[in-house]
């Protein structure tokens, strides 16, 4: 397949076909992260950038370590100062990277949009990992390749994905991809943590925990930011816990083998108690390894891709 | 009768061909087009069949000096005010300093006098607390004195009903209209982009219509309560125009204005992060729109304005959040609200109500009906010919605007104030 994409900015830009292509080159790269050596020459003489302005370890460290076994050379940016009250800064930045002469970008940056505003403005692959609140293409591209891991395809499943979603561009790509590729999505949070639109959205929602994972297939948990509590979203996280915490009394109301997704860092009684984090239905540690897997595959489709006109 | 100053000829008024008499700076005679008449005029203008329209009056336009001159200037704006059709504008206090003491006002005045000494005309509206803090009431007396026409703290609007119930009241004695920027400050200030479809799906945090529409009720209920006329600022939604009509229904002095932007856009315009339609209050819906249109039709609205906030080109250049909200307006007003009359939205008598007359009756600046005596302040308006919006030809200092590329249709020819012929 010639991969038709400059960037990779939401999920909803690709169809189902391309989604599972990734998934399918995934597999391949899979594969060879199960070899003893782990490198191979694709993308040998290739740059790849990790401008990551909001700190993220685990995503970072996914795509430097997928960049690396294509042999790659990556390099981090690092962004001065983290409060973004001068304006210039994304405009400057984007000149700088222009310069470099680099083949892929990739981003995290705490204002929704900042990919696609490096996007327009650059010649090189830019891939999103994560914007704002807005997407993070990445994460929904391996939760779903965790997924068809397991099951072949998620076509017909439920998938309940609870939490904070308003904030959550984990949330918003999972629902747009997962939705596409055949699965009925669910939301469960307080409505506080709802997007105001989310009636618009092809989605349950429900409120209520108990109803909500009566009969999914999985339960994608997001993590938690404390801090909103003081914009009054929620009282604090004991009373947060109480009503949304997953644990194993609600797993007995799925279906049987539930598997258990979080994007991690997990705050264990919080979002999830511990005991359904180490079950052996949850795949929290398989979406890790395809983390690596489907990034490289992501990176070598955009690198490679023939530039059509 | 002595012989007129200035004589337009073959223009078109309310679908009439007239011709215009000017003496002594003021309308001698609206009349019949007459083509061999010899009216013996100092000068003549030959309109060609253009529409003649009372000069446009802007009654919320923000200059950006002092202190923001790389935006905008008294002399910039001026320009673009006169080549957009207008006779006069209003601008708002939020410079800095900010328009709370009388040595801005004069300032401000002696820029305009200076630049366009025979129009357009500025008329300051001054600020209705000091330095738009919302705590100490402004010297509205003074401010008055010098030339303010109204009070606002525009952009950063009162919350504290008690403080703002009192500025409403001092205004009043002062002889006055309060103008208010309707949000309420704690709803998502100033988000740019409304909250609903799009701001949920770009993961962006917006700003419900009742943010405007509560305090569209409560400026309502205080207007009613005290029985002094407020004056609601750039309505945008629905809801807020459910209020202002069961209002003016039981007789509340309340008048309101919407802008352009909100008659042509909707919330979709910001769709990919697009700086330039970022405003507030935001675009909203189809829906609102389509009942602004209404509004505009039917005196729910008293008038337009455009709301001028002009930008540098960097400053909207950056991510969704950090961008400044405002659409640079005076350039683009009259051909881009005209295309309502051509779509039979607005007639042209509404059009003359919605930009001259209104503004005019409401703060107390002349007007002119074409009425004998009354001041020949007046703009001829070819309605057919074809520009395209472009960084050139825009004569503000700000080209942050969704318009640019658009061809726009009709433009304005020629600006008369008091009989002297300032543009054409
Ligand atoms: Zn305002």
């Amino acid at each position: 397949m010639e991969w038709p994409h400059k960037d990779l900015l939401d999920v909803g830009q690709l169809s189902r076909e391309e989604a599972e292509h990734v998934f399918r080159t995934g597999r391949y790269f899979q594969e060879i992260n199960a070899r003893p050596v782990k490198k191979v020459p694709t993308l040998k003489g290739r740059t790849v950038v990790l401008f990551f302005a909001e700190p993220s370890t685990r995503t970072k460290t996914s795509f430097d370590m997928a960049a690396k076994r294509l042999s790659a050379d990556t390099f981090s940016l690092a962004k001065s100062g983290s409060s973004l009250t001068k304006g210039e800064s994304l405009k400057d930045t984007a000149w700088t990277l222009q310069a470099m002469s680099l083949d892929a970008l990739v981003i995290r940056h705490q204002a929704s949009g900042a990919a696609q505003y490096l996007a327009e403005r650059l010649e090189c692959s830019v891939i999103n990992a994560g914007d704002g609140w807005h997407a993070h293409p990445t994460q929904a591209l391996l939760d779903a390749f965790t997924l068809y891991q397991e099951w072949g395809s998620v076509q017909g499943k439920t998938i309940l994905i609870l939490g904070d979603i308003a904030h959550s561009r984990v949330a918003r790509s999972n629902v747009q991809l997962l939705t596409m590729l055949g699965a009925k999505v669910r939301l469960c949070g307080p409505r506080t943590l709802m997007p105001s639109a989310v009636g618009g959205w092809p989605v349950e929602v429900g409120y209520n925990l108990d109803e909500a994972v009566r009969g999914v297939d999985a339960v994608m948990c997001l993590r938690l930011q404390l801090e909103r509590q003081t914009s009054c979203l929620f009282p604090d996280g004991r009373e947060y816990a109480r009503s949304y915490c997953l644990g194993m009394r609600h797993l007995e109301r799925a279906n049987a083998g539930a598997k258990i997704l979080h994007p991690g860092p997990i705050n264990r009684g919080l979002e999830i108690s511990s005991d359904v984090a180490d079950c052996p239905d949850s795949l929290i540690l398989d979406q890790v390894a395809s983390g690596v897997a489907v990034r490289m595959a992501l990176l070598f489709l955009y690198v490679t891709r023939k530039e059509v006109e | 009768m002595a012989a007129p100053e200035l004589v337009i000829r073959n223009a078109r008024c309310l679908g009439r061909a007239v011709d215009l008499l000017v003496s002594d700076g003021k309308v001698l005679e609206l009349t019949d087009h007459a083509p061999d008449r010899d009216y013996g005029a100092a000068r003549t203008v030959d309109a060609g069949g253009a529409i003649l329209l009372p000069a446009l009056i802007d009654a919320h336009t923000h200059l950006r000096e002092p202190g923001f001159e790389y935006k905008e200037d008294i002399a910039s704006g001026l320009a673009a005010a006169a080549h957009g059709g207008f006779g006069r504008i209003m601008c708002m206090a939020n410079t800095r300093p900010v328009n709370d003491h009388a040595p801005i006002t004069q300032a401000m005045l002696g820029a305009a006098r200076k630049t366009w000494p025979q129009g357009p005309f500025l008329h300051p509206i001054g600020a209705l607390t000091k330095d738009l803090k919302g705590q100490e009431l402004a010297p509205m007396a003074e401010l008055a004195e010098v030339g303010c026409v109204a009070f606002s703290n525009d952009g950063l609007p009162v919350a504290d009903t008690e403080r703002f119930r009192r500025a409403v009241e001092y205004a009043a004695s002062v002889g006055r209209p309060v103008i208010d920027h309707c949000e309420d400050p704690h709803m998502a200030p100033a988000a740019g982009v409304n909250e609903g479809a799009i701001s949920s799906r770009l993961g962006l945090r917006g700003q419900p219509d009742v943010a405007e529409a509560v305090q569209v009720a409560r400026d309502i209920l205080l207007a009613e309560y005290l029985a002094i006329p407020i004056h609601l600022a750039h309505i945008s939604c629905i809801r807020s125009l459910e209020f202002i009509r069961a209002a003016k229904a039981r007789g509340v002095a309340v008048t309101a204005e919407t802008c352009p932007h909100y008659l042509l856009l909707t919330e979709e315009a910001v769709d990919g992060y697009r700086t330039e339609a970022k405003v507030n209050p935001p675009l909203r819906t189809q829906a609102d729109l389509q009942a602004m249109r209404a509004a505009i039709a039917d005196g729910t609205i008293d008038m337009l304005a455009t709301d001028h906030a002009p930008h540098a080109a960097h400053e909207k250049d950056v991510e969704f959040d950090l961008a400044p909200c405002g659409i640079s307006g005076l350039d683009t007003a009259l051909p881009l609200t005209w295309d309502l009359v051509r779509e039979g939205v607005l007639d042209e008598a509404a059009f003359r109500r919605l930009w001259h007359e209104r503004p005019a009756e409401v703060f107390g600046l002349p007007a002119n009906y074409f009425r004998p005596g009354d001041p020949a302040d007046f703009i001829l308006f070819d309605p057919e010919a074809r520009w395209t919006l472009t960084t050139e030809t825009m004569r503000s200092k700000g080209k942050n605007t969704p318009f640019l590329g658009r061809e726009m249709r009709g433009r304005c020819t020629l600006l008369s104030m008091a009989g002297n012929v300032v543009l054409g």
